[in-house]
């Protein structure tokens, strides 16, 4: 590796770097002021960069210059900035005293809204941008050709951060934001007007996404893709920086940037695997990153279950449910198995998490990481061990609890939204292995041919095992939540220094019950697998991720049938809409938002709070 | 005169509990009233209610004749009401300077405005630590820095929540220094307090709350003749 | 031997000293108050007896046994209960089921993870309970106390560890007067019968006058005086840097 090859790859590094820091900034600063950590940070993004590959061809069609192209970066960045306004005055500015957990699926909620929506307008062909005028000659260095507008791009990184830091310190609205992003309604007290700081903040972050994206099209086709996969890199970069903080962004993204660089040499396939190694290694040592400050959590947001007193009643509901469920065979059709046993597999799965997010108030956005290794646990036993159906089902049990166990090792020392982060980050982990690795798990394709055994392939005996199976490791997480250790999280949950000064080791009791859900959501993945005779990366997707999460705000988060009810309402719908229109990403993210809005106990808390009102 | 601020039959609820039960005092310009009572008696809520900061429900809620129920919170700051939490909330991260910056508002009505020079004259140790930072301050600072950076709107009157609580009890005298100023000043004064002795030091006229109601009104002269009323309301 | 012995404690936050070689000793039975202004350290002391935080030099130790870097629930097995500034009950669950989780803990149950909670250590936790007057709101949730009583429930769930020394940050805060006093007398006769020191912070002068056996004053984190209450109300460098003159605060009989 000779020298010249070496600082090629710097400066490509130093370029990457640039591009993220200006998309990451504006995360950043959004997080800052609002506390809402903006998942469709990475759509604007994508907007950006849709709308400058259409736009600045055709202002280059008028007059073709560099004052066209750079003119059409400039406003398509405004654009975006402009949607961003639409966004915070439509949605961000009624949640903002929301439970993070609601936050983050409103705002996914814009992103699956936002990608129905891009395809509208654009089409769903990616879009190459024109190379900059004046900049299409690469410049030589060190005997190298190094394309120099990605010297224009080392250059911008510098550049935003300047403007950003004079922004912050010399200007009242600077001033403003920063005592904001410390005490919004003291600002309010003070006389100033608030919803416009916000909006004005929302504009700034939403600018810089969409610069970001904008900058991008000579180098990489606008596709639709890009909203995920940046979204991840911005998360990481902001959590490594320390959330809320400029100067963290700009040096997670320099670190980023060329470990990217360099990894690509070391691990060809594996730089995201790389990235969010890097992530895990400075929380676990910073659990709040480079420059941010430890969380200080308002008590109100503690959301879960709480104590009620057991009745007969919902004993003898139980088992009429369980009835009804077990004579289903011998009403329905083949189909209706199908989906009443997909509908069991993600109940389980939705329930695995509440004993996480209800029970022990930690809002895991990764639980597909547990689902997926035990779909794979299953699938791997049977391509290449040859095992029987009796024996993959428990792999992928032991292959989630052993996932969790080395995640929640992790995990379990953040809080809040660093806790957020860090399981998403593990399931993105998860899912490149799944998606890189392709000699063992089929890669993008994945692993097919996993059948059940002869005695459970009958649709009906099928949807009888998991049955059993979904029903068994509910009445356990029923107990568990119940006996004290299920007491000692939420304890934890309720008030962590109280939990503490009572003799009860939180983390210990939190990297169990980590354990504990991830086998259970594992046992439900292993199940999916088998009813589908498949396995592939999308099982460890942020989406499955979404969905376990849906379904449990759906259902409701204060009780303990709330994830069985929402897995099963959610499921059906979507067998329903999904069929007759094309834009199924457009209704379920408009669904969740709504849900955010409008209906945030769920539908078993709602039924439960009229009764209870009444009473 | 018309009164500068006007409450007249306020009450408020938190979730299903009611704690405001038909408030009704009112302030008059360039006075100092002092809302005293027990922790827990909702005077805290009563400031925070015409500040908008909880929602109230109110017969008449009006600053300088114009209501102010329903207004956004930093619309009521506008109009020339201060307000300075009991927590104080200076702004941590925040210079001394870059605090009174935050609190900085036009100049509104006849009278001089604030700015640094006469806050400095009022508060002479603001002024040595002005590139400090508000996290870097003792409580009876913060005290100051907070009241001040009030003043920055040029308030026609400040709401002033329980200034004497938490700080050593030698500060308490500046405070009431500092009241008797704004005073000078013709900026009105309503203060919560539980110290009746501080409030009795500074206060013109004093209103007694006890579970969310007023219990007294008058003049704080009245108020101390009344040891009766001293007793049961506050139990000293 | 001293119940509780502090020596020369100090920690520092980039650079601010929030306790500079603090020493004292608790005994058995005695009600030590510790006062001081507003960021005079006395959260930072009170927080590293509690085991929340790790001290850059000096040592705790509890009947001569050092527990300068336990744990804060190795501290709840040698003895040491505490109650918060805000009072920290479990929100989520009954009255009686915020004891009985104390005691769950005590017995080294966590782990168990089949019988109900609520079924466990019932009796012993109604009688921590009356001992405090709260046994008849047993079934109640938590959420729906007055903060007063939530205190009280604060003050059984500290006691259900069987503490030799009980920590008491600001015990009285947001309480009414009469409340207040009641709080405190409580505290003292379950201190004298049951021979457990009681360390607390305190800003209501009435509160540290009336109910202290010994007080602590605590300025810019050094102590500037001990002893009894007449003797810190007699100090010319208390009644200068933190009491001032006294008649103008309620303090004053």
């Amino acid at each position: 590796m000779d020298l010249s090859f070496v600082a090629i790859q710097a400066l490509s590094g130093l370029a990457s770097a640039s591009s993220l820091f200006i998309t990451a900034c504006g995360l950043t600063l959004v997080f800052g002021v609002t506390r809402i950590v903006n998942f469709a940070h990475g759509s604007l993004y994508m907007v950006g960069a849709f709308t400058a590959a259409t736009l600045v061809p055709w202002l280059l069609e008028f007059s073709f210059g560099p004052v066209s192209f750079w003119a059409g970066i400039l406003l398509s960045a405004m654009i975006v900035g402009l949607l961003g306004v639409v966004i915070e005055v439509l949605l961000l500015r009624r949640i903002y005293g929301a439970p993070e957990l609601f936050q983050l699926l409103a705002t996914f909620g814009v992103v699956l809204v936002l990608q129905d929506l891009v395809v509208q307008v654009f089409g769903p062909q990616d879009i190459l941008g024109p190379r900059a005028p004046g900049l299409r000659a690469p410049v030589e260095i060190l005997g190298r050709r190094f394309p120099s507008y990605e010297l224009v791009l080392i250059a911008a990184g510098p550049v935003v951060l300047g403007a950003v830091w004079w922004l912050l310190r010399r200007t009242r609205f600077g001033i403003l934001v920063r005592a904001a992003t410390q005490d919004r309604d003291m600002v309010a007290a003070l006389g100033v007007n608030q919803a416009l700081l916000f909006t004005g903040t929302l504009f700034l972050g939403a600018f810089l996404a969409g610069l970001g994206g904008a900058l991008q099209i000579p180098r990489v086709a606008a596709n639709t893709g890009m909203d995920l996969s940046i979204i991840a890199e911005c998360f990481v970069v902001t959590v490594v920086g320390g959330m809320g903080s400029v100067p963290g962004a700009f040096l997670a993204a320099l670190i980023i940037g060329q470990l990217q660089a360099f990894g690509i040499l070391i691990f060809p396939k594996s730089t995201l695997i790389v990235v969010f190694l890097l992530m895990a290694l400075v929380l676990a040592v910073r659990p709040s990153g480079f420059f941010g400050r430890p969380e200080i959590l308002a008590s109100g947001h503690a959301v879960g279950i709480v104590s009620r007193r057991p009745t007969p009643y919902g004993r003898m509901l139980a088992a009429i449910v369980l009835a009804c469920l077990a004579a289903l065979p011998l009403l329905g059709d083949a189909y209706l198995l199908k989906v009443a046993t997909e509908i069991l597999v993600f109940a389980l799965f939705a329930f695995s998490l509440q004993l996480l997010i209800g029970v022990g108030g930690l809002v895991s956005f990764g639980h597909a990481a547990f689902f997926g290794l035990g779909a794979y646990g299953s699938a791997l036993a049977v391509r290449w061990l040859g095992a029987p159906m009796e024996a993959a089902l428990p792999a992928g049990l032991v292959l989630s609890g052993l996932g969790a166990a080395l995640i929640g090792a992790f995990v379990v020392r953040l809080s809040g939204i660093y806790l957020a982060m860090m399981t998403l980050a593990a399931a993105q982990i998860l899912y490149a292995v799944a998606f890189q690795w392709v000699e063992v798990t089929g890669g993008d394709n994945g692993i097919v041919g996993i059948w059940p055994s002869a005695w459970a392939a009958p649709r009906d005996a099928y949807y009888w095992l998991t049955l059993i199976l979904t029903a068994a490791t509910v009445f356990v997480l029923t107990r568990v939540i119940d006996s004290p250790f299920g007491y000692t999280l939420r304890a934890a949950r309720d008030s962590e220094s109280r939990a503490e000064a009572i003799g009860i080791a939180v983390r210990q009791q939190r990297w169990l019950a980590f354990v504990l859900a991830g086998a259970a959501a594992g046992i439900a993945g292993s199940l999916y697998a088998f009813s589908r005779g498949s396995v592939d990366p999308s099982l460890l997707g942020i989406p499955t991720s979404v969905d376990a999460l849906t379904m449990l705000l759906l259902g409701g988060i204060q009780t303990i049938a709330g994830p069985l009810v929402g897995s099963a309402v959610l499921h059906t719908m979507r067998d329903q809409v999904m069929p007759v229109t094309a834009l199924w990403r457009l209704v379920l993210g408009s669904s969740i938002i709504a849900m955010v809005l409008i209906f945030p106990r769920g539908l078993v808390g709602t039924i439960r709070y009229w009764r209870e009102d009444r009473a | 005169m018309s009164p500068l601020l006007d409450v007249h039959e306020l009450s408020a609820s938190y979730g299903r509990a009611q704690v405001l039960f038909d408030i009704s005092l009112q302030v008059q310009p360039g006075e100092v009233v002092a809302l005293i009572g027990r922790n827990g008696a909702g005077k805290t809520t009563t400031l925070k209610a015409i500040m908008g900061l909880v929602s109230a429900r109110a017969d008449r809620l009006t600053f300088k004749g114009q209501s102010i129920v329903g207004r956004p919170t930093y619309g009521i700051a506008r109009l020339g009401l201060g307000y300075v939490p009991e927590d104080r909330r200076i702004f941590t991260d925040l210079t001394v300077a870059e605090n009174l910056e935050v609190g900085r508002q036009a100049q509104r009505g006849g009278r001089s405005p604030w700015d640094l020079t006469r806050l400095f004259a009022l508060f002479p140790n603001l002024a040595e630590m002005r590139g400090r930072r508000g996290g870097h301050m003792s409580g009876g600072e913060q005290q100051m820095l907070a009241i001040a950076r009030t003043l920055m709107g040029n308030p026609e009157a400040i709401l002033l929540d329980e200034p004497s609580e938490g700080i050593a009890p030698v500060i308490v005298q500046t405070m009431a220094q500092a009241v008797r100023a704004m005073k000078a000043e013709g900026v009105a004064v309503l203060l919560s307090e539980q110290n009746w002795a501080f409030a009795a030091a500074i206060a013109d006229r004093t209103c007694v709350i006890e579970r969310g109601s007023v219990r007294f009104q008058g003049t704080t002269a009245d108020f101390l003749k009344d040891e009766a009323l001293r007793t049961e309301t506050l139990g000293v | 031997m001293s119940l509780l012995s502090v020596q020369a404690l100090s920690k520092a936050f980039g650079g601010v000293v929030a306790a500079r070689n603090v020493s004292f000793q608790v005994e058995r039975g005695e009600m030590l108050a510790l006062i001081g202004p507003n960021g005079a350290g006395k959260s930072t002391v009170f927080n590293m007896i509690g085991g929340q935080l790790r001290p850059d030099g000096g040592s705790v130790s509890l009947n001569d046994k050092a527990i300068t870097l336990a744990s804060p629930g190795e501290r709840f097995r040698l003895g040491i209960g505490r109650t918060f500034q805000v009072a920290q009950a479990f929100q989520s669950m009954t009255v009686g089921e915020n004891v009985q989780m104390a005691l769950i803990s005590r017995s080294g149950e966590n782990h168990s993870a089949w019988t109900p909670a609520r079924d466990r250590h019932r009796a012993e936790a109604r009688d921590l309970l009356e001992l405090v007057g709260m046994h008849e709101a047993f079934e109640r949730p938590c959420s729906e106390l007055a903060y007063g009583d939530v205190k009280r429930v604060e003050l059984a769930v500290a006691l259900a560890g069987d503490p030799r020394l009980l920590l008491m940050d600001e015990p009285t805060a947001g309480m009414a007067l009469r409340e207040r006093a009641a709080l405190m007398e409580l505290t003292h006769s379950i201190a004298t019968s049951r021979g457990i020191g009681v360390l607390f912070t305190e800003h209501d002068m009435d509160v540290v006058f009336g109910h202290a056996s010994r007080i602590l004053v605590l300025l810019r984190g050094e102590i500037i005086a001990t002893g009894t209450p007449a003797e810190v109300r007699g100090n010319a460098r208390v009644r200068q840097a933190y009491l001032g003159d006294l008649p103008l605060t309620a303090a004053a009989p």
